[in-house]
């Protein structure tokens, strides 16, 4: 078996007794204290994840005319300076390489942040785009800090020089923190008001240990995918793989048709003409059981889908699922019910984001 | 004094009742508890037949018979309070079960032995 990476903060989560689990080749912590509690710190106070596992590309260059600006489904060059965008990269079938954001850092640089698993083929299939400018993966150099909850502002404007109210969602300061250069952002996974922090790997375990001593409580991945769930974010490898469309994965909404060219846009609008033949749907179940990555969902008893996310939500207080059905199977008026291998469990439509 | 199976449960033995309960480390390992489907009271099972059921909020794992017996009692507060078995899993019981052949019981490890085994996990 490949041996795990770690990022530079591993011996800080060792010191806070974090267990720790292997995701896409990197061994983090799942959780501290527990998933619950770290959960409720975000929901209610603020909460800190080393992110730094996930993947930065940097590009300077002509971003209208390299070749850039048709890689992926943001429109770079309509993106303003101090903006980033979420959005996808996608296959010549419109198949979700993977979801992404992408910071315009001035009108010749951008930065492209991604998925941990996704590093190696993103990288490869971005490039294959570009024909001229500088393009580089800064992965291993880079670290990733998000502090997130309703104090986070409060805790990180002790360290930051500028005003963060300044900041509006999906709006970042190229800074400094701790006397380093840093990207502040007001971004994040939670839902709730919250900054993702980028400095380099010298810099991080200093920032982590400020930020605790500033009152945020460190979590780890299982509470982040909680926290995601309940606001119905999508995950790579879950809701989104290279056979799904954004449409089928319900956030079409974040791909920019109108302004720019991009790979699998034609798929896309062909699909639109022809209709989806898989949908994502949402559900809880009406007691404390999870529903599980991979149970199969019923209807009728026919199989019609099948779980991609589920988890118990402390907010909610149910457990609370996302999967997959087939559009012309699946019926709005019947009631539905997962299949377990111990039974069935019955769940139900529900809204998103569960967590209003 | 309690028993342990590699399986993580807990057996207390009292004439040929048995408590069954979980280890700590194996509720450590599963997090936050968010569900025990219990055994019902009456039904009858071999050492390492399917008991009963848990689940936390990332995990989910089957508890198994310790020892063959038929279950004479279920901790219903278990059902509106999974939590109990976060805040103390050595004395936070899930079933009694009256043996059917007590010297089962010998062959679990002991204390030590099971710090041993989950030392090696």
């Amino acid at each position: 078996m490949e041996e795990l990476k770690r990022t530079v903060l591993f011996d800080k989560h060792k010191e806070l007794n974090a267990r720790n689990v292997g995701f896409c080749g990197w061994e983090m912590p799942v959780q501290y204290a527990g998933v619950i509690k770290e959960h409720d710190a975000c929901r209610n106070g603020a909460a800190l994840f080393d992110i730094s596992h996930m993947g930065e590309f940097f590009y300077e260059g002509d971003i209208a005319n390299s070749g850039i600006n048709n890689s992926c489904t943001t429109d770079f060059v309509k993106l303003p300076v101090g903006k980033c965008k979420y959005g996808f990269l996608l296959n010549e079938k419109g198949g979700v390489v993977d979801d992404l954001i992408v910071y315009k850092l001035d009108d010749t640089h951008l930065m492209f942040v991604v998925n941990a698993a996704r590093i190696d083929v993103d990288f490869a299939r971005i490039k294959s785009h570009i024909k001229s400018g500088r393009f580089e993966n800064r992965s291993d150099e880079t670290s990733k800090i998000d502090i997130q909850g309703p104090n986070s502002k409060e805790m990180l404007q002790k360290i930051v020089s500028f005003d963060l109210s300044e900041l509006k969602f999906f709006g970042f300061k190229q800074t400094t923190l701790l006397d380093v250069p840093a990207i502040v952002s007001r971004t994040g996974y939670t839902g709730e008001l919250g900054y993702e922090l980028y400095v380099g790997n010298d810099t991080a375990p200093k920032l982590w240990d400020k930020l605790l001593s500033l009152g945020a409580v460190p979590a780890g991945l299982g509470a982040r995918d909680v926290l995601r769930l309940e606001k119905g974010y999508s995950l790579y490898g879950h809701e989104l793989n290279e056979e799904t469309t954004p449409a089928e994965a319900g956030i079409d909404m974040f791909v920019q048709y109108k302004t720019h060219d991009f790979t699998g846009k034609e798929a896309l609008l062909k699909q639109k003409e022809s209709g989806i033949s898989k949908k994502i749907i949402a559900f809880k179940t009406n007691s404390k059981r999870s529903p599980r990555d991979g149970f199969e969902i019923y209807q009728n008893g026919k199989k019609i889908g099948y779980v991609t996310s589920g988890t118990y939500s402390p907010s909610v207080g149910s457990g609370i699922g996302l999967g997959f059905v087939n559009t012309k199977l699946f019926d709005e008026d019947v009631a539905l019910e997962l299949k377990t291998g111990r039974g069935s469990i019955p769940i139900y439509r529900a809204d998103l984001p569960f967590l209003k | 004094m309690k028993r342990y199976t590699n399986e993580h449960e807990w057996a207390q033995l009292d004439g040929d009742i048995a408590t069954i309960g979980l280890s700590e480390y194996a509720i450590k390992e599963l997090g936050d508890i968010t569900f025990v489907e219990l055994p019902e009271v009456g039904v009858s099972g071999n050492k390492n037949g399917g008991m009963a059921f848990i689940e936390s909020v990332k995990a989910a794992s089957d508890i198994y018979f310790p020892l063959s017996g038929e279950i004479i009692e279920i901790n219903s507060e278990l059902e509106d309070k999974p939590e109990l078995l976060n805040e103390d899993a050595l004395s936070t019981w899930i079933s009694k079960i009256k043996c059917s052949d007590v010297s089962e019981f010998e062959d679990l490890m002991d204390e030590k032995a099971y710090l041993a085994f989950i030392e090696t996990l």
